[in-house]
């Protein structure tokens, strides 16, 4: 019988000879064709930055929103398939309220971290299912103090002081590692945010783009929520000032 | 809730047989137990409760108030039960009657608030939206002959007109300018009522005034209530509780009582 | 029949669910071992998940989960209490109806109601571990003494950030009170 060559790359089942799971390599890439995310683990809470691509004039504002609540005291910031994002949203705010019903306090991010990766590593197990085309980064504030983890397509997830995802996630830590979070409260830290997410995004090749700015920390009593308004203006302010700084 | 079903009962199904066995006919009692005979047994009686309600609109904001009693039959037993729920800076509810079932609503209703913020569309709960939903809910469990023992009182400032309502326990619901539950539905109702009608547009000084006055008469009356409450006052600036209240009481008439006639 | 007879004289109703978070049962000896064992698979469980000690008002919640629940097939008042990192030594109380809340002490069963007077005129705040231990055995010496239904020997268990230390009370070593009347 003739042999006919079979790709590697068609199932999340199946791993090619050299070790690798394509089709979770194919996620990783789109979640890179995506504008950028970066979170910031400051002194006192969690600081999210999102760069959202607008790729028509004639869309709504405001539309699409790539930050999310999902419990109280967790924020979610994603890049990647926004679709996928909101799947894997949905899942967290279901180990969220389980958690809450059966143990009466909010759940430890850890803990929620861990399952969602539980969920996000099972859809790279079978041929039945594709993975998710998202990388998550998942913040709180409570009392173990911040707390920020990413959760892969692989459904990895790592502890960080400042991570960054999407398009421009080099650029954009290289830029985080210029910074001395750890001591950073996150009123000064989401100025930083918004700068670093103009400095990385590419005027050229994208266009437009709207700023999405959120925190959690004991500013805002261990809620997550989008920055007020007077809060994003001044970082949008400091941000396009000091971005003209570094192009010059 | 997630490990409830349709019937809200965490079981299958009531009075039936196991998955996989066939249904008792009458006549064949063989195999029947004594747990299968009989009605489904429910919530019949209240354990740890909390007395009346009392709320009164004034102008420009709405004021509630519900001592921190949580009797055991007659005895006191907790003396520093919080029996009014903030939702949000526009609605407060306040609630009597079984303690445990007060806890269940509002961790449902915490809940609730919280997946409403996930929408982050801007909106939330008002005191109409969730009195609707209360009177949804109260007349559902009933329906379910599972009723969840609560009198509730919801308060608060919706398009800057103050709200009040009451919803207890069967689902009955109604809107009123003036509301009491419980013992203070006869003793202190009369006199919100009264205070009212003199004074529809009473400040929020008098409102107070009127309140604390009412909880010191139940006080003197009710046999289940405590000189300790709660008040809150909800007015276009905010839903504000205060705590460990106490009214100031006139024991003077016993001096002047000798004998019993 | 026999509403009177003691089925166990010694019984040991302090019931462990975690290294650092037990329970008092009172009501039904099945209802309330039933669901101490479920609570300690529960809490078993939450520890293994998180790697470290559940919190004592995690504990109080399972417990309270059960006995809400349930609550018309359950008669069961329970008393949790423990020491967590978090907050120090708690206690809650899950009476009959199955709603929670944490107290400075909690009381229960049915020798509890003749003590009432004995634990609100000598419960004072921040009490030595001495302290402690002698205004429950004195509490319970009381509840014995007037309550049919109370009886037997006193046990107790201090907890604390080190772990439990146990204590067993018989006989002559229960205190005593005016018994003329």
């Amino acid at each position: 019988m003739t042999s006919v060559k079979i790709p590697y790359d068609l199932s999340a089942a199946q791993f090619s000879p050299d070790g690798r799971v394509f089709q979770v390599e194919y996620a990783l890439k789109a979640v890179e064709n995506s504008g950028t995310a970066v979170g910031v683990r400051g002194r006192d809470g969690v600081v999210f930055g999102v760069e959202k691509l607008v790729t028509s004039k004639l869309y709504e504002a405001g539309a699409n929103k790539r930050i999310f609540n999902v419990d109280q005291h967790i924020g979610v910031a994603v890049a990647g398939l926004l679709a996928d994002a909101r799947q894997v949203v949905e899942t967290a705010r279901e180990e969220c309220s389980n958690y809450r019903y059966n143990y009466g306090c909010p759940i430890p991010l850890k803990h929620m971290t861990d399952r969602v990766s539980l969920y996000v590593h099972a859809h790279t197990l079978t041929s039945s299912v594709r993975p998710f085309g998202v990388s998550a980064i998942v913040g709180s504030y409570g009392e173990d103090g911040p707390q920020m983890y990413m959760i892969d397509p692989s459904g990895v997830s790592w502890g960080y002081h400042g991570c960054a995802t999407g398009k421009a996630k080099q650029a954009a830590k290289t830029e985080i590692e210029k910074l001395k979070m750890r001591d950073m409260p996150i009123r000064d830290l989401v100025k930083e945010v918004a700068k670093i997410i103009y400095i990385v995004h590419d005027e050229v090749k994208d266009k437009n783009f709207e700023l999405e700015l959120s925190w959690v920390g004991e500013v805002t009593g261990g809620k997550h929520e989008r920055v007020p308004e007077n809060v994003f203006t001044e970082a949008e302010k400091y941000a396009k000032v000091n971005m003209v700084f570094i192009l010059f | 809730m997630a490990t409830e079903n349709i019937l809200g009962t965490g079981e299958l199904w009531r009075n039936g047989p196991a998955p996989g066995s066939l249904y008792q006919f009458p006549g064949n009692q063989s195999s029947q137990t004594s747990s299968q005979i009989g009605p489904a047994k429910r919530t019949m009686a209240p354990t740890v409760t909390g007395t009346s309600v009392l709320g009164l609109k004034f102008d420009g904001g709405v004021i509630i108030a519900a001592d921190m009693l949580g009797s055991y039959g007659s005895l006191a037993r907790y003396r520093n039960l919080s029996r009014i729920l903030k939702i949000n800076d526009s609605t407060v509810i306040g609630c009597g009657g079984d303690y445990a079932d007060f806890q269940y609503l509002k961790s449902t209703i915490n809940q609730r608030v919280i997946d409403e913020e996930c929408w982050d569309d801007g909106f939330q709960y008002t005191p109409k939206s969730l009195f609707s939903w209360m009177t949804r809910f109260m007349y559902n469990r009933r329906s379910n002959f599972d009723p969840l023992w609560n009198t509730t009182v919801v308060s608060g400032i919706e398009d800057g007109q103050p709200f009040l309502g009451y919803v207890d326990k069967i689902g009955v619901a109604y809107e009123a300018p003036t509301v009491a539950s419980g013992y203070g539905s006869y003793i202190a109702l009369p006199l919100l009522r009264d205070a009212y009608a003199k004074n529809p547009n009473m400040t929020m000084a008098e409102a107070e005034q009127q309140i604390e006055r009412c909880m010191k008469v139940l006080f003197y009356r009710d046999a289940r209530s405590l000189n300790k409450f709660e008040v809150a006052v909800v007015t276009k600036d905010g839903a504000m509780i205060r705590s460990n209240i106490e009214a100031k009481a006139n024991w003077e008439i016993a001096h002047l009582i000798k004998g019993y006639e | 029949m026999a509403r009177a007879y003691i089925a166990n004289r010694v019984t040991d109703k302090l019931t462990k669910v975690t290294d650092k978070i037990y329970c008092c049962r009172s009501g039904s000896a099945a209802d309330t071992q039933a669901i101490a064992d479920i609570v300690t698979y529960h809490l078993n469980f939450h520890k293994m998940e998180h790697g470290e000690e559940p919190p004592v008002k995690v504990a109080a919640n399972v417990f309270r989960d059960l006995c809400y629940n349930y609550r018309d097939s359950l008669s069961a008042g329970i008393i949790v209490g423990g020491w967590d990192k978090q907050e120090g030594g708690q206690v809650f109380t899950v009476p009959l109806g199955g709603m929670l809340t944490r107290m400075p002490f909690a009381t229960g069963g049915s020798g509890s109601t003749y003590i009432y007077g004995y634990v609100d005129s000598n419960f004072k705040e921040n009490m030595s571990k001495e302290e402690c231990l002698k205004f429950v055995s004195n509490g319970l010496a009381l509840a014995m003494s007037r309550d049919g239904s109370s009886g037997g020997v006193i046990r107790m268990a201090c907890i604390n950030g080190d772990g439990v230390e146990r204590f067993v009370m018989t006989g002559d070593q229960i205190p005593k009170f005016y018994e003329a009347y």
